[in-house]
């Protein structure tokens, strides 16, 4: 593809919108009152979801990306935003994660009638907006210092989301996930700049025209990379995650856990496959693999250990995190065609989506249980399946995923993956796929007969838990087993734009 | 004679920067940072990145040093004999440096054979713009949209600082005690100095159109002026519940949005100026973000409120 063929598409304007939508939802918010805040919220949520509804099937419809040249400078003098395939599946996933969200965060974070503003509710709905926003701009954008501004603007929205509740140990908990966030910052802008210095460009179509495998590239993108992974919260970058994924009140640990992990894990695929896809050697494909696996083993062991709930679900992120490192080692032919390295590559996608889902559901499902119980700790949560039936089948369901039980997103994600093991003949990794599945079974299953159990006594709930809050939780856990029963075939669109 | 002047401002550089790491004292090595900010801008000026070196002054050594130092005269009472950092932490640190020094050795000894930059096409573009100064170009007319994300950001940080206060003070005002008591000489200079400040702080955000300069180094000096006369004591801190703040936190960002949606009308598209217009459009909004960046930047130094409001 040359240079001059860049240009704005018919619905490139839907690009700008959908980065700039919640940005107008943020400075609104600066300047009308606390209980306004809420009702821009119902305004902001559902218009959000209508432009990645609109995205989606304007890049499906005309079967190629979706580019809108910023300012009418094309790169690489300026920007442009561009929506493949994966980015139109991330905004659709990230805004139903987000409206669900919203939906649960109601009541948590509404303004009481009648008295002063209150400090959570501003702060929450303002950094819903920023999440959102930062995301799709993560998911648009086609230059790499574009993409380090989209980076900030997801961590500062990210970090004050952990110490929301304002306790000691939550604002250290943020304060640890800040500065491995920036840190892996400035790494990060560190290799772009090295990037610039090489090849007089930012911009990922231009860099995987020009860009060849020589030392300073692979330097870069090693710094960028690391950078990334400590955002990412990969092993052995994994120790800010469990304190902050925990502490943060239950839609806050769902947004963090399910989109913003998800985030930085985009641009490293948009660096290896998109930018640099000639640079993706065995060896740094297996590296990368290994610290995915080592990640599966590790989160889900120390998920077996916890005490705490929330804990627990935070250490499976760490786990469940790892699997999507296996699209390095196992899909990395797809540029050349490999066929089983694109069923990797669709396998990779549904287990993100199916575990941002299952994941978002889970925290949601334990914040509700925390509510009602007025703790986490596992060991006391028996019977209250009982009093909360829906909560249960939220929490049910989406474990199921996580463990990859049929039929669910989870279970078609790791079948797939086991599938390209063999069929490529890296049969490693499929040892660490089955014994990931078996230990995530333990702990999901910990929990759930905790849940199920039949005490003498049903638990008393300190709190009532409202009906549409559980039915938000439970529509997430549907929408990850949903994903197990989709069509394979209609996901050919994760390949547009490739 | 010129190369004379370098060599001793890179060993000069490289000695402060030693001396700051070997410094026992928090407060100590944080004036030694501010200096080698100082020293490092005159290296920026060398290098003839002006509106570098503009930056650095202003935020490396001006607010970032004034934040250090905020945050070193709050740790005072708690920094003891055995407060040194652990093995392990000073390993890791000590790795992470090692980590980005490899990195900048690499930029400066791995060059491509003909440095690739883009500094004439952004020349060259310029005349689309209307502006003569091209980091201008670059900030308001190629890479808009960063400029503008990157002033959402800032809000964001301000609002990460506000929510680090209690429940109870939501609404109310920062203190700003901690830096220095109120004195004489202080309030001396809170009274004489934001008069010369706010007019160079016009003069910086409207000669930035040509010259270096531009909203964010006026809106540095701007932020200056009112710190400095909040830490005195002439003026309290408002209260962030204030219609007044919030207005004056948004408008930069909402008018650099909004002339961005007007471009969809009036001209290519998102982010796009009619040539007609386009450097007085640019200066308009440079003039409302370096209103916003003053107040922002200044609230940011100011900290979570701590007084609650009196009703």
């Amino acid at each position: 593809m040359s240079t001059a063929s860049v240009a704005t598409t018919s619905s490139g304007y839907l690009l700008v919108l959908a980065v700039m939508w919640p940005v107008i939802g943020i400075l609104l918010s600066f300047v009308v009152s606390g209980r306004q805040i809420e009702r821009l919220a119902w305004i902001v949520l559902p218009v959000g979801l209508v432009i990645a509804g609109a995205t989606l099937i304007a890049v499906t419809q005309a079967g190629q990306s979706q580019i809108y040249v910023v300012g009418n400078w094309a790169p690489p003098l300026g920007i442009a935003l561009r929506a493949d395939g994966i980015s139109v599946a991330m905004m659709m996933a990230t805004a139903i994660v987000i409206c669900v969200t919203g939906v649960f965060a109601h009541g948590e974070f509404s303004q009481p009638p009648g008295g002063p503003e209150e400090r959570a509710p501003v702060v929450f709905w303002v950094l819903l907006f920023a999440i959102w926003s930062a995301l799709n701009a993560l998911v648009l954008g086609s230059d790499l210092f574009n993409l380090y501004v989209a980076l900030e603007l997801l961590t500062f929205a990210a970090v004050p989301l952990v110490c929301l509740k304002g306790k000691k140990e939550t604002v250290e908990a943020a304060l640890r996930y800040m500065l491995f966030a920036l840190i892996g910052s400035v790494l990060y802008l560190l290799g772009a700049a090295m990037i610039y210095g090489a090849y007089g460009t930012l911009d990922i179509r231009l860099l995987s025209e020009r860009g060849h495998a020589e030392p300073a590239t692979l330097i870069a993108a090693s710094l960028m990379t690391i950078g990334l992974l400590a955002k990412t919260a990969l092993v052995p970058l994994h120790l800010w995650l469990p304190p902050a994924h925990a502490g943060a009140p239950a839609p806050g640990s769902a947004m963090l856990s399910a989109l913003v992990v998800k985030g930085s894990f985009f641009v490293i695929i948009r660096i290896w496959f998109d930018a640099m896809p000639d640079l993706l050697s065995f060896r740094a494909a297996q590296l990368l693999g290994a610290l995915g696996a080592a990640a599966i083993l590790l989160g889900s062991v120390l998920a077996l250990r916890q005490q705490r709930l929330k804990l627990l679900i935070a250490y499976s992120t760490i786990a469940q995190i790892g699997y999507l490192f296996f699209v390095f080692p196992l899909a990395a032919g797809l540029a050349t065609g490999v066929a089983w390295s694109g069923i990797a590559w669709t396998a990779s996608w549904l287990q993100l989506f199916s575990h941002a889902f299952a994941k978002a559901a889970m925290f949601m499902a334990a914040g509700l249980i925390a509510e009602a119980l007025g703790h986490d700790r596992i060991a006391e949560l028996g019977g209250i399946g009982r009093k909360l039936p829906i909560t249960m089948l939220a929490f049910a369901l989406s474990g199921l995923s996580l463990v990859g039980v049929p039929p669910s997103g989870g279970f078609s994600a790791k079948w797939l993956l086991l599938l390209a093991t063999v069929m490529e003949g890296q049969w490693w990794w499929a040892v660490v796929i089955v014994l990931g599945g078996l230990l995530a079974g333990g702990y999901i299953f910990m929990v759930l007969g905790r849940l199920l159990a039949s005490p003498t006594e049903v638990p008393a709930l300190q709190a009532p838990v409202s009906r549409w809050r559980e039915c938000a939780a439970l529509s997430l856990a549907i929408c990850a087993v949903l994903l197990g029963i989709w069509p394979l075939q209609s996901s050919d669109f994760l390949f547009i734009g490739r | 004679m010129a190369l004379v002047f370098d060599i001793g401002i890179v060993s000069l550089l490289i000695a402060i920067g030693a001396w700051m790491i070997m410094a026992r004292d928090t407060l100590v090595a944080v004036i030694i940072f501010v200096v080698y900010g100082l020293l490092m801008s005159i290296a920026w000026v060398r290098l003839s990145a002006v509106d570098v070196a503009l930056t650095e002054a202003a935020i490396g050594s001006g607010i970032t040093g004034m934040l250090l130092l905020s945050a070193a005269a709050r740790l005072r009472q708690t920094e003891g004999a055995g407060a040194r950092p652990s093995f392990p932490v000073c390993v890791a640190a000590g790795s992470l440096c090692a980590l980005i020094s490899a990195g900048l050795a690499g930029v400066v000894l791995l060059p491509a054979d003909v440095a690739p930059t883009l500094a004439p096409l952004a020349v060259a573009n310029l005349a689309d713009t209307g502006l003569e100064n091209p980091v201008a170009g670059v900030l308001f007319a190629y890479r808009a949209l960063d400029t503008l994300l990157e002033k959402v950001v800032l809000l964001l940080a301000l609002l990460g600082v506000w929510s680090l206060g209690s429940d109870r003070a939501w609404g109310g005002a920062p203190a700003l005690g901690a830096y220095v008591p109120p004195n004489d000489i202080l309030v001396f200079f809170a009274q004489v100095l934001p008069p010369i400040g706010i007019v160079f702080a016009a003069y910086m955000t409207w000669t930035g159109a040509s010259h270096p300069g531009g909203a964010f180094q006026g809106g540095t000096v701007l932020a200056v002026m009112w710190l400095l006369v909040m830490m005195a004591g002439v003026a309290r801190a408002p209260p962030i519940s204030s219609t007044k703040v919030r207005w004056l936190l948004v408008a930069g960002p909402a008018l650099f949005l909004a002339v961005g949606f007007l471009g969809f009308v009036i001209a290519a598209g998102f982010l796009a100026y009619p040539v007609d217009y386009a450097k007085a459009l640019i200066v308009l909004i440079e003039i409302a973000l370096a209103l916003s960046i003053g107040v922002t930047l200044a609230l940011l130094a100011a900290g979570p409120p701590e007084r609650t409001l009196q009703p």
